[in-house]
C-alpha cells in the first residue's frame, strides 16, 4: 500500500476525490500567461517568444504544484503530462499561426484579379504593378507534368512492393525508395541538368523542371500508396481470391478502391509539397518574366521562384509581390489539401447504415 | 453440380513446417461433412488446400492428390482461379466488401469475372440472397453499404456472395462462431436447404453443431504442439457420436480430451 499516500484516499470506501473545477487548466493557462507576459514586460524582453516560454514553464510548474496540493501525487502526473502536451501543441502553432497571419497580411495588399492575371512583361523592380499570371501557368504545367509521370509510376511501384514483391527484388527496390526519399531537391535538379540539358543537349523549359520534380515525388507517392495497401484487410484480398476473382482483378477492384482515398490524400500532400520546390525550377527552368505557355521550350517562370526572384530585387513594390505570391502558393497548397479530404471522405469504406 | 472430392496422401506445408500429414479422405457429394479437432490441428489448413487457397499465403505448399470427380485441383496444368469458381469458401470472420453495398457484394463474384448478363443480375442476387436467408431482412436496403449489417448479416452475406457464383463446393471455415444463436440456428438451416445443392464442407468447434447439421463427421488430431495435425478417423456422424472406432475420437468428443 506504500504505493497509495493517504492523500488519495480521503474516505476509505468511497471512490470520489478532491476534484479541482473545470475550468481549472484554462484558468491557470490565462494566469500563467499574464504572469509571464507581466515579468517579461518588468525585465525588459523585447522578444514575445520569451515571454511566452516563461508562460509555458509557469503553466507546468503551476498546474504541477496546484494539483498536487489539491487533488493528490498520481493526479497531479495525469495533469502534469495533459500540459505538457497542451504546451507541445502551443509550441507547433503558433509558429504556424503567426507564419500564416504575416503571409496574409502581407499579401493581401496587392493580390487581386489584375494581380492574378497579368505578368512581369516590361515592368522593372521599381515601379508598382505586375502580377504571377506567368507563374502560375508555370507551376500549373510544371506539377501537372511531373504527376503525370509521379504517380503512375509510384502507384504501380507500391502496387508490386505490397502485392508482389517478395526476395532480393522487392528488398533493392524499397532501398532505392528509401534513398531517394532523402535525395536534396538541388541534387535533383542537378542530376537532370547533368543529363537532360547537358548531355542530351536540351535548353532549359518546363519540362526539364517536371523531371526533376519527378524525382522528388515519386518516393512520396511510392511511400503512402504503399502503407494505404498495407492497411487493406488481408481477408478482402482473400475473400475476392476466393470467389475466382484473378489476383490483378483483385488488386484493380477490391484492394485499390478500399485505399483509394488514402492514396489520393498521400498523392495530393506530394504535389503540395512539390509545388513549393524551388532549387531545381532555379537550375532548370530559370524563371522569367513572360508568359510562356509551351513547357516544352524555354524558360518559364513558377511561384515559389518568383517569390525567390522579387524578393532579392529587394524593393518596396518587389516584396509586396513576392508576399502576394507566396499567399497564392498557400492558397493553392490549401486548396489541393481540401480536394484531398473531400475525396478521401467521399470514397472512404462507408460503415453504418 | 455438386461434386465429390477424393483427397490422397495431401501434406501442406507453412515454408518449412509441415501443418497437416499425409490425409486421405471422400468428401461424397450432396452432403455435409464436418471437421472437428482440437485448436492448431490443422482443420484451415486442409479446408483451404481444397480450393488452392492454401498456396496464397507466403510460404504454403501443398503435396499430394485433391480429385474433384476425375480432375486433380493440383495437376499441373489446372488454374487456380477456375478452382476457386468452383469451390466457393466463406472464411471465420464476415469479410464483406466495404466499398461495395449490399447488392455490389452479392454480385461481386459475377461482375469481377465478368461472367454474367446485365439483366440476369436482378435475378441472381435476389435468389442468392434468398438462399443465405437474408432477403427480407436487406430487400428494402440493397443499396445501402455491406459493413452496416450485423454481424450476423454479414455472415450470410458472404454466404450469398459465395454461392452467387454458383460453385460446386462450398467450404465454410467456422462459419458461427462469432454469431449469436438465432442467427446461427438461420444458418445450420441454411446449411441443411444448400446441400439439396452443393457439396458441403464446415469446419467446426461445436459438437452439438457438427452432430445437428452433417452427414458425416472427420476428426482431426496432433500428437504434440509442433507436429502436423491428422486425420484420424472420418465416419457417418452418428457413429462418430455414438460408438466411434478409434479412443481418441472418444475422448475428444467426450471432453476427456489432454
Ligand atoms: N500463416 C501461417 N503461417 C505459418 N504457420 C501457420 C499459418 N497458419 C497456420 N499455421 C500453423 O499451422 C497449424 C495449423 O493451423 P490451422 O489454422 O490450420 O489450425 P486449425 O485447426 O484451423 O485451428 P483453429 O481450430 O484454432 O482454427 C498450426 O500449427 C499453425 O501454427
Ligand atoms: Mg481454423
Amino acid at each position: 500500500m506504500d504505493r497509495q499516500p493517504a492523500t488519495d484516499t480521503p474516505a476509505p470506501g468511497t471512490l470520489a476525490h478532491r476534484r479541482m473545477p473545470r475550468w481549472a487548466p484554462a484558468g491557470l493557462a490565462l494566469a500563467s500567461a499574464a504572469l509571464g507576459s507581466g515579468l517579461g514586460l518588468a525585465a525588459g524582453w523585447h522578444s514575445k517568444v520569451q515571454w511566452g516560454l516563461l508562460a509555458a514553464i509557469f503553466f507546468v510548474l503551476g498546474t504541477y504544484a496546484i494539483t498536487t496540493a489539491v487533488e493528490g501525487k498520481r493526479q497531479a502526473k495525469d495533469r502534469i503530462a495533459t500540459s505538457i502536451v497542451w504546451v507541445c501543441f502551443a509550441l507547433a502553432v503558433v509558429p504556424l499561426a503567426s507564419l500564416t497571419w504575416t503571409t496574409v497580411a502581407r499579401g493581401v495588399k496587392v493580390l487581386d484579379g489584375y494581380f492574378l492575371s497579368h505578368s512581369m512583361a516590361g515592368l522593372n523592380q521599381m515601379v508598382p504593378g505586375g502580377g504571377i499570371y506567368h507563374a502560375i501557368i508555370g507551376t500549373l504545367e510544371q506539377v501537372a507534368f511531373a504527376t503525370l509521370m509521379a504517380v503512375p509510376v509510384g502507384l504501380l511501384t507500391a502496387i508490386y512492393l505490397v502485392e508482389y514483391g517478395k526476395g532480393r527484388l522487392a528488398k533493392a527496390v524499397t532501398f532505392f525508395v528509401d534513398v531517394m526519399t532523402g535525395i536534396p531537391s538541388i541534387v535533383a535538379g542537378l542530376f537532370i541538368l547533368s543529363t537532360w540539358v547537358l548531355t542530351f543537349g536540351m535548353g532549359p523549359s518546363g519540362f526539364a523542371g517536371s523531371l526533376a520534380l519527378t524525382i522528388l515525388m515519386m518516393p512520396i507517392v511510392v511511400r503512402s500508396t504503399e502503407e494505404m495497401l498495407k492497411l487493406v484487410p488481408n481477408e478482402l484480398r482473400e475473400a475476392s481470391l476466393a470467389l475466382g476473382v484473378p489476383k490483378w482483378r483483385t488488386i484493380l477492384k477490391v484492394v485499390l478502391p478500399t485505399a483509394i482515398g488514402g492514396i489520393t490524400t498521400g498523392v495530393m500532400l506530394a504535389v503540395a509539397r512539390i509545388a513549393g520546390e524551388t532549387a531545381p525550377v532555379m537550375l532548370l527552368v530559370l524563371g522569367s518574366s513572360f508568359i510562356n505557355n509551351d513547357p516544352f521550350s524555354d524558360e518559364q517562370a513558377s511561384l515559389p521562384l518568383y517569390v525567390y526572384q522579387e524578393y532579392m530585387l529587394g524593393t518596396p513594390y518587389s516584396y509586396d509581390r513576392a508576399w502576394g505570391a507566396a499567399l497564392t502558393l498557400i492558397m493553392f497548397v490549401m486548396i489541393l489539401n481540401l480536394v484531398a479530404r473531400a475525396i478521401a471522405r467521399w470514397k472512404a469504406p462507408k460503415t453504418g447504415r | 453440380m455438386a461434386k465429390r472430392i477424393d483427397v490422397s496422401g495431401l501434406s501442406a506445408f507453412y515454408g518449412s513446417h509441415r501443418a497437416i500429414d499425409d490425409i486421405s479422405m471422400t468428401v461424397e457429394p450432396r452432403s455435409v461433412t464436418a471437421f472437428i479437432g482440437p485448436s492448431g490441428c490443422g482443420k484451415s489448413t486442409f479446408l483451404r488446400t481444397l480450393n488452392r487457397m492454401h498456396e496464397v499465403t507466403p510460404g504454403g505448399r501443398v503435396e499430394g492428390k485433391v480429385m474433384l470427380d476425375d480432375e486433380n485441383l493440383y495437376g499441373s496444368s489446372v488454374d487456380p482461379v477456375a478452382v476457386r469458381r468452383t469451390v466457393g469458401m466463406v472464411f471465420q470472420r464476415p469479410n464483406p466488401f466495404p466499398t461495395m453495398s449490399i447488392y455490389d457484394n452479392v454480385a461481386a463474384g459475377l461482375r469481377l469475372n465478368g461472367s454474367y448478363k446485365k439483366r440476369d443480375l436482378d435475378g441472381i442476387v435476389e435468389k442468392s440472397l434468398q438462399g443465405a436467408n437474408l432477403w427480407n431482412e436487406v430487400k428494402d436496403r440493397l443499396n445501402k453499404p455491406g459493413s452496416g449489417l450485423s454481424g450476423g448479416q454479414q455472415q450470410r452475406l458472404c454466404i450469398a456472395r459465395a454461392i452467387a457464383v454458383e460453385p460446386q463446393v462450398l467450404l465454410m471455415d467456422e462459419p458461427c462462431s462469432a454469431l449469436d444463436p438465432i442467427s446461427t440456428l438461420a444458418i445450420e438451416d441454411l446449411i441443411g436447404d444448400l446441400k439439396e445443392r452443393f457439396t458441403i464442407v464446415i469446419v467446426t468447434h461445436n459438437m452439438q453443431q457438427a452432430a445437428r447439421v452433417s452427414d458425416r463427421t472427420a476428426f482431426f488430431n496432433l500428437e504434440a504442439v509442433g507436429k502436423p495435425g491428422k486425420l484420424i478417423e472420418i465416419d457417418e456422424t452418428e457413429r462418430i457420436f455414438s460408438n466411434p472406432s478409434v479412443q481418441a475420437t472418444e475422448d475428444y468428443i467426450s471432453g476427456r480430451f489432454g
